[in-house]
């Protein structure tokens, strides 16, 4: 088989399949059910595609094959009565809808979306949920994205959509009146599945970055029917100042390169123009959120390909701004190495000096901001202890590496 | 609940041990463990070859020498963590710096 015409497959019969899994969802508010006829399907059609060509239309196919599917686990008795019957007419809608002049299937992804991260279901499943719903990415591919047992990762998702089913969870946009909250875990969700794809899945195998795209994907689907919304701006915008790096973080060795050692010349110019024209659209509505903050602290690294300078004052102020909207060890420890570039070394460890312990037991990036600031300070002994924590803590190679060979010469230095 | 971090190394790992690249991963990531305060105890074995097998055979003791390792992997070592469940021996268990060749298993602890 064609590699292309393969990835060309998947990606159509992705994106129809989370199509109509939310078409058929709203309807009958049953998501196992319309998974298993569906998913069925859509194992044939990855089959069958690549051999025959992909469908003219690819929607009507899969709802086809979906529903033969459908029928024939109903005679097993497999589809609870109360579903056949819902999910029955909903077939009905959407072939009527796809044989009617107009050839435009609705697109309701926003609201299985929405669905997926309400808050009545537990807040550490939404990524996943999103992943297999919406995405159709399989329970073992999440399950390794978020080190747990694959046998874990399919209970949780079958007790979310029972919850969704039992609890009759609506499959809606929720209002104006509560959609800054609710937006706030639809994009949280996405941004997550983004940063698996970024630094989890990215393992030396070469197949990085399936997760990062989709996310990215996701962004984008969630701006087209939410245009007026400047943190979906924002969070697109911060995906792209990221993603326009991704060549860079390797050397031709594969070895990590950090942030502010990267050649600029092998960053993306045309997504940085895009995440820079996406950010100053947000800003035109006034309405500054956490997702603008982080995309306006990429600008500023991504001014660096101009100006040949890093504005770390500027990087420090945003970092503040941050702070007080989303108070995450993530972003205390990222300010604190930041004011350590800005304000010099003992400010920056003043500032980790003042996290709670157990936050940062074992989170790997304090322990090399430490351990690169202890430098800073001359105190050789406790770097050489936060280096050695860093590295035990890292999961990926390449990220050790880098950090044994700073290591390195710091023992190197000393004798 | 404790988790054993089984750690199974291919030959190659077996003979990179003293290769200061391969040996600092490991310092490193049980100074992580004790750090964390997790770390409840857990061995380094050497090779496979300086092992010697005992085999009861009904009133008999076979001894043979080594094991001859006839799989990819072998028991390099082991630790044993106290962590909450087993999500978190998992996250553990990705950071132990073990080749491509090698590989980790995560057991609970028999609770006796």
């Amino acid at each position: 088989m064609n590699p292309d015409v393969g990835g060309a497959t998947e990606r159509v019969a992705r994106q129809s399949y989370g199509k109509l899994i939310a078409f058929l969802a709203a309807r009958s508010g049953d998501v196992p059910s319309s998974e298993d006829a569906l998913s069925e399907a859509l194992a044939t059609a990855l089959n069958v595609w690549p051999e025959r060509g992909i469908p003219d239309n690819p929607e009507a196919w899969l709802l086809v094959t979906a529903r033969r599917n459908l029928y024939g686990a109903a005679r097993h008795a497999n589809v609870r009565a109360a579903a056949r019957d819902t999910i029955t007419l909903a077939f009905e809608e959407a072939e009527e809808r796809m044989n009617a002049g107009d050839p435009t299937f609705p697109d309701e992804r926003l609201k299985l979306l929405f669905t997926c991260t309400h808050p009545a279901i537990d807040r550490s499943v939404h990524t996943p949920l999103m992943l297999q719903t919406v995405l159709g990415i399989d329970a073992r591919t999440i399950s390794q994205a978020f080190i747990v047992s694959p046998e874990t990762m399919s209970q949780r998702l079958v007790r979310a959509k029972t919850k969704i089913r039992e609890a009759h969870i609506p499959f809606a946009v929720p209002d104006r009146s509560v959609l800054p909250e609710r937006l706030t875990s639809v994009l949280s969700a996405i941004y997550a599945a983004y940063g698996l794809g970024w630094d989890g899945l990215d393992g030396e195998d070469g197949k990085r970055n399936s997760l990062a795209d989709e996310a990215i994907w996701l962004g984008r689907a969630l701006l087209a029917t939410m245009p007026q919304e400047p943190e979906a701006m924002g969070l697109l915008s911060l995906m792209l100042y990221c993603e326009a790096r991704h060549t860079a973080r390797r050397n031709a060795d594969g070895h990590y390169v950090p942030l502010d050692e990267q050649n600029t010349t092998l960053w993306n110019a045309i997504m940085i123009a895009e995440a820079d024209g996406l950010l100053r659209q947000a800003g035109t509505f006034d309405r500054f959120g956490p997702f603008q903050c982080q995309a306006a602290i990429q600008s500023v690294h991504a001014e660096r390909r101009r100006s040949g300078a890093t504005d770390w004052t500027a990087l420090a102020m945003l970092y503040d701004a941050l702070v007080l909207m989303k108070p995450t060890v993530g972003a205390r420890v990222s300010q604190a190495a930041v004011i350590g570039r800005a304000q010099g070394a003992t400010a920056g460890l003043h500032h980790l000096n003042q996290m709670a312990e157990g936050d940062i037991v074992s989170y790997q990036p304090y322990w090399a901001v430490r351990a690169h600031l202890l430098v800073g300070t001359g105190e050789t002994k406790g770097a050489i202890m936060a280096y050695r924590t860093a590295i035990g803590l890292s999961d990926s190679s390449a990220i050790r590496n880098f950090l044994q060979e700073r290591l390195d010469t710091l023992l190197a230095d000393r004798s | 609940m404790q988790y054993a971090l089984i750690i199974r190394e291919s030959a190659e790992d077996f003979k990179r041990r003293e290769d200061p690249a391969y040996k600092n991963g490991w310092i490193a990531y049980t100074q992580a463990l004790v750090q964390a305060g997790i770390m409840t105890g857990g061995a380094g074995l050497t090779p496979p070859e300086t092992a010697t097998v005992v085999r009861r055979r009904g009133e008999d003791h076979d001894v043979q020498d080594g094991p001859f390792p006839e799989g990819k992997e072998q028991l390099g070592g082991f630790y044993l963590i106290d962590v909450p469940n087993l999500d978190a021996a998992l996250e553990w268990a990705v950071r132990v710096p073990v080749s491509q060749h090698g590989s980790v298993e995560v057991r609970p602890r028999l609770q006796m």
